[in-house]
Formats: structure tokens, C-alpha cells, sequence
């Protein structure tokens, strides 16, 4: 018997962040701006992506992939509002991976603007999966409570933009909405913060044009 | 609980390695895990127990090391150990910090038999 030791040194998830970077890649050629949005189940995903879609379709293209544990609900909910939308189900698994997102390539249109990808709702495991976006969001909805940063750094240290969303319950929430910001900042400091509702369709409207302005920059660079 | 999953592509490593080696069985396997790599060691360790059974690394034992949250301060240099994620200079206040270590999740080394 002989024994042998091997320096490796690879990433655990380097697989993954291949392949997303090989999607990444593929998008941005097309000239699409790729959007993951995190969140705890509930947060509001979904209805944000249905007030997304209402605003940008009369100008912009846009399509969505849903991940979800169960069902085909939300992808009926989008396609409802005239968008096109894939259901990933991920029978079990608490996260989408770029390989999921990757088998959906060959029906994804070219001529997008947004492709939005709705994470499994879980605020600890889509942290760690890079899934070829150009923009991370996380939302942190206002029943949720404003201490969550810090329990959970990951989420918003990996993300771009903090979404508070059901912002018309703070008036009848112990929310407090600088202590939120703050939280936030101080796991990441670069974190762009927006505040929206859905409902009474506030915020919403600087969130787009966030998403345009960093569309017109990723074209400037391919052009 | 994505530690299973992260498991699943240690193994696809690892079996990988030992074929190329002609190993006829994994001894341990060691891991370096950062605060801010988003997975509970505990949970690694307990996922990677349930998936080794009849594989190559059947009686292997996973060591893991865990790395701290490491940020360097941009204005000052002073080089910091974070345990509470806060993205700020204890020394001259500034928010801009490069991070050094503290996100791995990275298969360090693998001893095998031959």
C-alpha cells in the first residue's frame, strides 16, 4: 500500500461558474441584460416581475425563467401579461444553477432586451450560484423585518441592487427603513437600494430605469 | 440546504482525480470553506458522509478549513479579520475594502492510496 497526497486547488463550484460565464458571455453578445433576482419565498418576486412587465413591454422585449420547487404557477402568471416565460422545476432543490439555465438556451428569443430569472425563494442557497446574470437583485420585503443583511450576508454581499418591496406596509410594520439601509450598506457598500410596492406601484418606475441605463451600457461596450 | 449539492460536484472532482491517479481509495479529502462562501461546514461534513458510501471515498474523511472574512482597506492598508461582515475600517473608517480571503470554497488536497 502506498499512499499519495494530490494538491487539487479547484473550486468546488467552478463547474458552475463556467458554464454561467459561458452564458454570460452568449447573452451580452446578443446584446440582452441578464437579471437574477433572490429572495425568501413571498417576498414578491413574481409581482414585481408582473409590474416589470406591464411598464416595459410597450417599449422593450423582455422574457423571464421561473425556478420553483413546485408548479408552473408563476410562469402562467407572466405569461398571463403577454411575456414569454419557461418553468424550471427543480423538484426538490432549494436553488437554480446555470446548467438549468443553460439547457434553456436554444429557446431563448435573440432579439430580447431583459431576460429575467425568478430564483427559487430561499435567501441562503441561490447566494452561492452564479447563474451568467449581469445584475443581482435581492429583495427584502417589508414583512420580513429590517435585520435580515446581517443574517444574511451572503445574499446581499453577492448582489447588486437591494429591492425593499411591500413598501405600503410600513406605515403599519415596526419596519424601519434606515435601519434596513443601513444593514445593508454596511455588508455592501456598493449596493444600489431601491424602494418599491407593487400594489400602490411606487419605485418601480427607478428601478426600470436603473435596468435600462445598465442595458445601454452593456451595449455601448459590445459596440 | 444546498450542501448536498455542493457534495455532488466535490465528488465529480474527486472521482476525477483518483481515476487519473489510479487510486484505489480516497484516505481524506481536505476543503477550505470561507465565512462568506455561503455553506455550513457542519452540514458539508454530514452531506458528505451520506454521499461517500460506495464510492472510491467510502472510508474517506473530509478535513475542512475554515477561512475568515479577510479585507484589505483601500485608503489605509490596514488589513482586517471581519467576523461581523461589516464592510468598514475599524481604523480610519473608509468602506472601501478589498476582500482577500473569506469567500472560498475551494478542493485543496486529496490523500489517496495507490
Amino acid at each position: 500500500m502506498k499512499k499519495k497526497e494530490i494538491l487539487v486547488l479547484e473550486e468546488l463550484l467552478g463547474s458552475n461558474k463556467k458554464i454561467a460565464s459561458e452564458i454570460r458571455k452568449r447573452l451580452e453578445e446578443k446584446g440582452i441584460l441578464t437579471i437574477n433576482l433572490l429572495s425568501s419565498p413571498g417576498a414578491g418576486k413574481t409581482t414585481l416581475l408582473e409590474k416589470i412587465a406591464e411598464k416595459l413591454k410597450p417599449d422593450y422585449k423582455m422574457a423571464v425563467i421561473e425556478g420553483d420547487i413546485e408548479t408552473e404557477r408563476d410562469a402562467e402568471r407572466i405569461r398571463a401579461k403577454g411575456i414569454p416565460a419557461w418553468q424550471i422545476i427543480t423538484g426538490g432543490a432549494c436553488h437554480l444553477e446555470a446548467k438549468m439555465v443553460g439547457k434553456l438556451f436554444p429557446e431563448i428569443p435573440t432579439d430580447l432586451d431583459f431576460l429575467f430569472i425568478e430564483n427559487v425563494g430561499n435567501l441562503v442557497c441561490p447566494a452561492s450560484y452564479d447563474l451568467g446574470e449581469n445584475i443581482r437583485c435581492v429583495l427584502l420585503s417589508v414583512p420580513e423585518g429590517d435585520d435580515k443583511p446581517k443574517k444574511y450576508p451572503k445574499a446581499f454581499t453577492t448582489s447588486d441592487c437591494l429591492i425593499i418591496s411591500k413598501s405600503d406596509l410600513l406605515p403599519v410594520l415596526p419596519f424601519n427603513l434606515e435601519h434596513a439601509q443601513k444593514e445593508a450598506l454596511d455588508v455592501n457598500p456598493q449596493l444600489k437600494i431601491f424602494t418599491t410596492s407593487a400594489l400602490e406601484d411606487s419605485g418601480i418606475a427607478d428601478l426600470i430605469e436603473f435596468f435600462i441605463s445598465s442595458l445601454k451600457k452593456l451595449r455601448q461596450k459590445n459596440a | 440546504m444546498h450542501e448536498l449539492s455542493i457534495v455532488a460536484s466535490l465528488f465529480e472532482i474527486l472521482e476525477e482525480k483518483a481515476k487519473e491517479q489510479k487510486a484505489k481509495k480516497v484516505i481524506s479529502v481536505k476543503v477550505k470553506v470561507g465565512a462568506l462562501s455561503g455553506v455550513v461546514p457542519e452540514f458539508l461534513k454530514t452531506a458528505f458522509d451520506v454521499y461517500k458510501k460506495d464510492t472510491i471515498a467510502d472510508e474517506a474523511k473530509l478535513k475542512i478549513e475554515e477561512v475568515p472574512l479577510k479585507v484589505k482597506c483601500q485608503k489605509c492598508g490596514a488589513e482586517i479579520i471581519k467576523d461581523d461582515f461589516v464592510f468598514l475600517c475599524e481604523k480610519c473608517e473608509s468602506r472601501e475594502l478589498k476582500t482577500l480571503a473569506g469567500t472560498e470554497l475551494l478542493l485543496e488536497k486529496i490523500e489517496m492510496e495507490v
